[in-house]
């Protein structure tokens, strides 16, 4: 079987409801373990406390943050070149979802600064870049909000998706330049690859597949939600006369 | 030069609104489309034009027994006229003459702009700006004419000189394919009737099919 | 070569004849800064620090307000229907469109520039750049913002979706831009942000039309 067969919604449909108690299932029982796991099971860290264990939250969140938006650029693509209809609901029933994992990560990320900097928000350019993430996904959501023919707007927010792509990566340039500048080299960030100690992987591990075994299981439930909208549109026009 | 459409199926806003047509249109030649409101006119206008993609089907121009770029041969006249009404008549003209780098003047005369060229086109009647609309086909010598709906909101006087205007095109070895409600009286034109195609409506839709609710 | 000044120069006339707002762009942005002094106090030493900044997120904001008509009025009267089949891409045509918004808003504020940097209190150095950073920044906004015009061309009072839309987009240009202007004020060497800068804008160039091109196409269909 190719992977394109998934493309026909109504074999779409079929695969995913079978798929989907699984999936869901998984996640409820990996996301709760490791997050209990990293929380308390691991030591606390002998300069942060347990403060550090925020990770377990804010590192997957993060992780899912930037790569659902990628997931939506790699999906646009697919839609404007091989015009799968399901491939473009399931970029935009990813783009809430990835929005939400970036307001988990900012949040997190304060939360961790409040004690480590003092203040809940310091303009680091880690969390700055999550801000800016995060206004990409608004105006992606936006714009297929605005636009009333299905098919328009995800051709429309596939352009959109695929302009934002190279201009999301420039801006996490830009906003590295940008805090050199402002603080030379006297580092604030929560430098995620840093100097993490063996016993805090493995759980964060769990928490990562955790993560996105319930990404995987949202976007489905979202994608099959679209696709029953959209058919609910067909039927409703074909109805119509 | 020839104009060759096969198969043609077009849908507008996910509705098939053609349902695969085919036609040739020769030297000279005018092709009359008719049909009630939503018979799908303009839709087939677009689709020649290219505007509208067709789910399947092509449409093909040759020039000099050679297949050519559709838009490098085409004069479109849609339903709206592209006229600024910031501009004057002259200036609107003007514009389009530019653009295709022609001499307005022929046109001014040939559907009777001379005596309002200085007058704001915002103050012009919805007649006399369908006039203007029209004069921009006269500029370029385009092979392939399609007006949409070309003499609505025109005197009796206008749809003769917008009838001699296509017939002398044609009688020079244009081509041009019109969408009308009245008759027009040109040499060598065929009329297709369209019909709304019925059952079709929602033939275009993937998410039709299956039985998944 | 000739359809293209031709529009060019229809775009121009339209945006100097009444209701055409070429001025408006630059009466906003004098606006904007007037606004900062009035919100934060005359304090001259306060100004010039956050000067560089203050001016160019004014341009940003300037570009963007009339950036929503760039292809709507056109799109309701008919006309792009007749460019999308001229023998001038679509390509061409999003191109010139977006010279003739940046010539009509951008160059404006380059030129006003020097004085608002003035009475910020800008020091003397910067003042060269902070020319120079709008010259070389602000056409970026005009070709970002087209795409952003094509693909909400379609959408009634699409402005506010459009500035939603647009602005993280010109985050880069607003980083680089301000930054510029912000080093050699502190007798830094603004070079690299100024390369940045403009190589932000050479890809603005080079991807801005054919994105809105391809927005415009769809929303012809």
């Amino acid at each position: 079987m190719s992977l394109w067969e998934f493309a026909n919604p109504a074999r779409f449909m079929r695969i995913s409801g079978a798929a989907l108690p699984w999936v869901a299932g998984l996640a409820a029982v990996i996301l709760p373990a490791g997050l209990a796991w990293g929380f308390f099971l691991t030591p606390d860290d002998y300069r942060q406390g347990s403060t550090v264990k925020i990770i377990f939250v804010h590192v997957p969140a993060a992780m899912m943050a930037i790569n659902i938006y990628g997931m939506i650029v790699v999906a646009s693509l697919i839609w404007l070149i091989r015009r799968h209809h399901v491939s473009a609901l399931a970029a935009r029933a990813a783009a809430p979802i990835g929005a939400t994992m970036t307001v988990i990560a900012l949040l997190t990320g304060a939360l961790w600064g409040q004690p480590m900097w003092g203040t809940a928000w310091a303009w680091d350019p880690r969390l700055t870049s999550f801000f800016i993430l995060f206004l990409f996904y608004v105006g992606y959501i936006a714009l297929w909000a605005a636009i009333e023919d299905p098919d328009k707007a995800a051709d429309l927010t596939s352009v959109l998706a695929m302009v934002g792509s190279v201009f999301a990566v420039l801006s996490r340039y830009a906003v590295n330049f940008w805090s050199q500048g402002l603080h030379q080299g006297a580092t604030l960030s929560i430098d995620r690859d840093q100097n993490i100690d063996p016993v805090f992987w493995l759980p964060l591990l769990a928490c990562i597949a955790g993560f996105f075994l319930l990404f995987l299981a949202l976007l489905l439930v979202g994608t099959r939600t679209e696709i029953r909208a959209r058919r609910a549109r067909a039927l409703q026009l074909a109805m119509a006369g | 030069m020839g104009l060759v459409v096969e198969d043609l199926v077009l849908s507008r806003g996910g509705r098939r609104v053609i349902a695969g047509l085919s036609l040739a249109l020769a030297e000279g030649e005018a092709l009359i489309l008719r049909g009630p409101n939503g018979a799908g006119k303009s839709t087939l206008l677009r689709g020649i034009a290219g505007l509208t993609p067709p789910d399947s089907g092509r449409v093909l121009l040759t020039v000099d027994g050679r297949p050519a770029e559709i838009g490098e041969h085409l004069a479109w006249a849609g339903h709206l006229d592209a006229v600024k009404p910031q501009l004057t008549v002259a200036e609107n003209l003007g514009f389009w003459a530019g653009f295709e780098g022609a001499d307005p003047a022929a046109a001014m005369a040939a559907l009777g702009l001379g005596a309002i060229a200085d007058r704001p086109a915002a103050s012009c009647s919805a007649g006399q700006r369908r006039r203007l609309g029209l004069a921009r086909l006269m500029l370029a010598r385009r092979a392939l004419w399609l007006l949409d709906e070309p003499t609505v909101s025109l005197d009796a006087a206008s749809v003769a000189r917008v009838t001699a205007m296509v017939a002398d095109h044609l009688a020079r070895g244009g081509m041009a394919v019109v969408a009308t409600h009245v008759e027009l009286d040109l040499p060598r034109a065929r009329r297709l009737g369209l019909t709304p195609a019925a059952g079709a409506g929602g033939a275009a839709d993937p998410f039709l099919a299956g039985d998944y609710a | 070569m000739r359809p293209a000044l031709a529009l060019l120069l229809r775009d121009l006339r339209l945006a100097l004849r009444a209701g055409g707002g070429a001025g408006l762009g630059l009466a906003f942005f004098l606006t904007c800064v007037l606004l900062m002094p009035l919100g934060i106090g005359p304090d001259l030493a306060m100004l010039s620090r956050i000067a560089p900044g203050l001016l160019w997120v004014a341009a940003l904001l300037a570009a963007l307000l009339s950036l929503d008509r760039l292809f709507q009025a056109d799109l309701e009267d008919g006309t792009l229907e007749v460019l999308a089949v001229s023998a001038l891409p679509l390509e061409a045509v999003a191109a010139v469109k977006a010279l003739a918004h940046w010539l009509t808003t951008g160059l404006p504020l380059v030129l006003a520039a020097p004085v608002l940097g003035l009475t910020l209190g800008l020091p003397a150095q910067a003042q060269p750049w902070l020319v120079a950073s709008l010259a070389a920044g602000t056409p970026a906004l005009s070709f970002i913002g087209a795409v952003g015009a094509g693909l909400t061309v379609g959408v009634r009072r699409g402005g506010l979706l459009l500035s939603v839309m647009v602005l993280p987009l010109y985050l880069p240009s607003l980083i680089f831009g301000a930054r510029t202007v912000a080093l050699a004020a502190q007798e830094l060497d603004p070079a690299r942000a100024f390369l940045l800068l403009g190589a932000i804008t050479v890809l603005s160039l080079g991807i801005g039309p054919f994105a809105a091109a391809a927005a415009l196409r769809i929303n012809l269909r």
